[in-house]
């Protein structure tokens, strides 16, 4: 247990020295280990990423940074960016394939496409991801109006969302045909592509909103001890339903650079979204029970599974084998995150 | 015979158990009495395998024994009846019963439930309690639950061919009082059976069932007596001991409370908790409740912080009728809660000192709409000086801190909120002497401050030391209220009288 070995050491240190020094000899072994956690992800991104450059020379060629990396790992970390305060708080949204599905129908089915007669341009996309921000909001009023745990509400809601996607779409694929639309995802700007420099600027929103907002503040507290936030007066209530809401939005903006990517609303469009973005974020150091870790993080867990998926890419993996290591990697994460000592039962 | 000998325990530099020892005889009930944190509850614990001693041994029947958890415990013949109740309330009478101890009833693997219910219905004749042992233990009421524990400890009897000792932990603190007296029957009755050590804060109850009366006072065994040879206010005697030192509590600095009225309770009351409540904090006035576990005291402390809303009677803050429906109402009001749980309710032990230090009010660092980390951190280190907060820096994370230094940030966040009202719930718990006498010289500065101050506590002494008023509370109403001026404080004898 290593609270209460720190509560001793503490204790211990005043017996020893009464005067000055009763926090610093536990604190300075924590911090030691509290780097080593925090820069673990880290260390094992760059060693991924040497290990595979040495076994294919081609990883380490700008090509494949930007397209094979950087494109594939644009819509995890925008998903991500929408999921990291979730579970920062300790709660888990499963929606995400749901709400990206209906975001992707809005945005083909609003733009020229090859199935009906509408052509609303800039409106699609903005209509989409405002769609998407309301499903997170439901997502949010449910969980907390209601009081359902998180992963049952939005349980419902992804199943919800594929349904409607599915139906609307007539259960075919439909193509955009709106140039602008196809520009998000491969216009170039800077050598990098649009879809790139969308993920970049949610990640820099998501990070803006950790460090620098209350709604930042208030979730590492809800995750921290929802108990201690209400006791203090953070309104526990309205951030829940915003940090969903902020999913939403998220998912939204994830949905137009999908449909941009493939160039077509499909019902297998989501397949698979929700457990690169979990992986990712707790890959990159977030912890499942809340209170820590972050939006840097996850922009490290993320490039870790991106990374990871390139390599076994160049090395001629079988995709299947990709899936089974994606599942590896994400029990040996939570393994090693979490504090488990403290805890008498795990459910 | 169940014997203890010379058995210590420390909890880092706090001494639970110093050198304690006694015996419990066949056939015997005997008591156990002390002020909280006398170490009661960890010679139960040590006695019933969840806690191991530092130093002592323990014998049963002249053979030296170890008691490394409940299940070794159990075949020494100790079972103990929680104080909380540990029975599951999903499970049925005869499960809750046999838990763990299935085995004698399977068969191939499978179990007898038949043979299980059968035995269940034995072991509750023992204790005389009627019910269908298949009905499921959360549709008991307390009383019969408190019976099942019993049964379930006789239970006990059948396994093992060690004599029986029958830990009770504050039996009687949520029993009514005829469920008091068919739990001292069914105790009589049993002895021939088991031996019983009782613990409970009513002196009178101890007197009345046991035989012989263990006092025991800062971890320490201080008198053995018959309960025939003793009265209540001997036992109040020697269980509070020592004298006061007026200095300890910095009672040089209580100044006589002046000015206007903060916070005002008339008729406060919730429904079958606590009744009738009246009284007027003023500004630099601390005001102590004191009571037994049950008295309703603890339940004051959360109607005030807008835990439990009140049913009836009003409260008023700064004159203003107001209804406290929730904690943030009780924020937002001016009140600021101080808890006893540092861990679980005080801090977010993740988040750094900087972060906590503003959480109840993060306008403070707030500028155009941003949290300016600057000024968040200007803030925390301002406190971390006017507190002297021991921290490496105010970016430290709160988990690393001592007790005494988390107690001084969730000060901080109240005062940097600018509640005007505080309610300390067992501020010095768990805290070692030293720590204890800042928080006593915060206090001071607080009350010079003219914040008013509602305090529970885990010692009549430290009431008495540091208020200015007293009320004391029994069985939900209060029964007396004392004026506590420095150089006038009432004796603790006279607060007990109105305690039990």
């Amino acid at each position: 247990m290593p609270t209460l070995e720190t509560t001793r050491a503490a204790a211990g240190a005043v017996a020893r020295r009464p005067a000055d020094a009763d926090a610093r000899p536990p604190a300075r072994r924590y911090r030691w280990r509290g780097r080593l956690a925090e820069v673990a992800p880290l260390i094992v991104l760059v060693a991924l990423c040497l290990c595979i450059g040495a076994l294919s020379p081609a990883f380490f060629s700008v090509r494949n940074a930007i397209w094979g990396v950087g494109n594939q790992a644009a819509i995890p970390l925008i998903l991500a960016m929408g999921a990291t305060p979730i579970i920062v708080m300790g709660s888990i949204d499963l929606s995400v394939e749901g709400v990206l599905s209906v975001g992707a129908m809005i945005v083909v089915l609003l733009c020229t496409n090859d199935s009906n007669a509408h052509d609303l341009g800039w409106w699609g996309p903005l209509l989409a991801v405002t769609a998407c921000t309301g499903l997170g909001l439901v997502n949010g009023l449910v969980h907390v109006g209601l009081r359902i745990p998180s992963f049952m509400a939005t349980l419902g809601l992804w199943f919800v969302g594929l349904g409607i996607g599915t139906v609307a779409l007539g259960g075919s694929a439909v193509r955009v045909l709106d140039p602008r639309i196809r520009a998000v995802a491969f216009e170039r700007v800077l050598t990098f592509p649009m879809a790139v420099w969308i993920a970049t600027a949610a990640f820099l929103l998501a990070l803006l909103l950790e460090r620098r907002t209350r709604f930042g503040r208030y979730i590492y507290a809800i995750g921290g001890g929802e108990d201690i936030a209400l006791l203090s007066g953070v309104p526990v209530k309205r951030v829940r339903i915003l940090a969903f809401t902020v999913a939403g939005f998220f998912t939204g903006l994830a949905a137009v650079v999908a449909a941009a990517q493939l160039g077509q609303a499909n019902t297998t469009i989501a397949d698979g979204r929700l457990f690169t973005t979990v992986t990712a974020v707790v890959v990159g150091g977030t912890a499942l029970t809340g209170g820590s870790g972050g939006v840097v993080n996850s922009l490290i867990g993320v490039l870790i599974v991106a990374v990871l998926a390139n390599g076994m890419v160049l090395l001629g993996i079988s995709p299947y084998v990709h899936e089974a290591v994606q599942g590896l990697m994400i029990i040996a994460a939570v393994a090693l995150s979490i504090r488990r000592g403290g805890s008498l039962v795990i459910k | 015979m169940l014997k203890v000998d010379g058995v210590s325990k420390s909890f880092g530099s706090v001494r639970a158990l110093r050198d304690v020892s006694l015996e419990i005889r066949r056939n015997e009930v005997v008591g156990l009495v002390g002020e909280n944190g006398a170490g009661k509850s960890t010679l139960m614990r040590i006695l019933s395998g969840t806690m191991r001693p530092d130093a002592g041994e323990l014998s049963v029947d002249g053979r030296r024994v170890v008691l490394s958890d409940t299940r070794r415990a159990n075949e020494h013949g100790i079972a103990m009846v929680f104080q909380e109740q540990s029975l599951l309330l999903n499970m049925s009478v005869a499960e809750n019963i046999h838990l763990a101890q299935e085995k004698q009833f399977t068969r191939l693997g499978l179990l007898a439930r038949r043979r299980m219910i059968e035995a269940a219905r034995v072991h509750l004749a023992k204790v005389g309690l009627e019910v269908d042992p298949t009905v499921k233990a959360g549709e008991l009421n307390f009383a019969a639950r408190q019976m099942v524990e019993l049964a379930k400890a006789l239970a006990l009897e059948e396994r093992t061919d060690a004599p029986l000792t029958i830990l009770l932990d504050e039996p009687t603190s949520v029993l009514e009082a005829k469920d008091i007296d068919v739990l001292f029957a069914r105790m009589r009755s049993l002895k021939s059976r088991a031996s019983f050590l009782f613990v409970s804060h009513r002196l009178d109850e101890v007197l009345a069932i046991s035989d012989r009366v263990y006092v025991m006072k800062d971890g320490m065994v201080v008198a053995e007596r018959a309960s025939d040879a003793s009265t209540v206010p001997d036992l109040h005697a020697m269980m509070v001991g020592r004298d006061l030192h007026s200095e300890y509590y910095r009672e040089a600095r209580q100044a006589p409370p002046q000015g206007h009225v903060l916070l005002e309770a008339r008729g406060l009351s919730v429904q079958g908790i606590f009744r009738d409540v009246d009284f007027a904090l003023r500004r630099g006035e601390v005001l102590g409740i004191a009571g037994v576990i049950g008295s309703g005291r603890e339940e004051l402390t959360r109607t005030l912080f807008g835990f439990l809303p009140q049913t009836a009677g009003s409260l008023h803050v700064d004159g203003a009728a107001t209804m406290l429906r929730s904690p943030s109402e009780a924020v937002a009001a001016g009140i600021g809660y101080i808890p006893r749980e540092r861990r679980t309710e005080g801090l977010v032990m993740d988040l750094s000192v900087a972060a906590n230090v503003t959480l109840a009010k993060l306008d403070v660092a707030m500028s155009h709409g941003l949290i300016a980390h600057a000024r968040e951190r200007a803030i925390a280190a301002d406190w971390i000086r006017r507190l002297s907060i021991r921290t490496p820096s105010s970016a430290q994370v709160c988990r690393n801190l001592s007790g005494g230094n988390q107690q001084k940030i969730v000060l901080a966040r109240w005062m940097t909120a600018r509640s005007h009202i505080l309610i300390l719930d067992h501020p010095t718990r768990g805290l070692d002497v030293g720590a204890k006498e800042e928080v006593y010289d915060l206090i001071r500065d607080l009350s010079a401050e003219g914040i008013g101050i509602i305090l529970t506590s885990d010692t009549l002494e430290e009431t008495i030391g540091l208020c200015h008023t007293i009320l004391v509370m029994r069985d939900g109403a209060i029964t007396a209220r004392f004026d506590a001026a420095a150089g006038a404080k009432p004796t603790q004898v006279a607060l007990l009288e109105h305690m039990v």
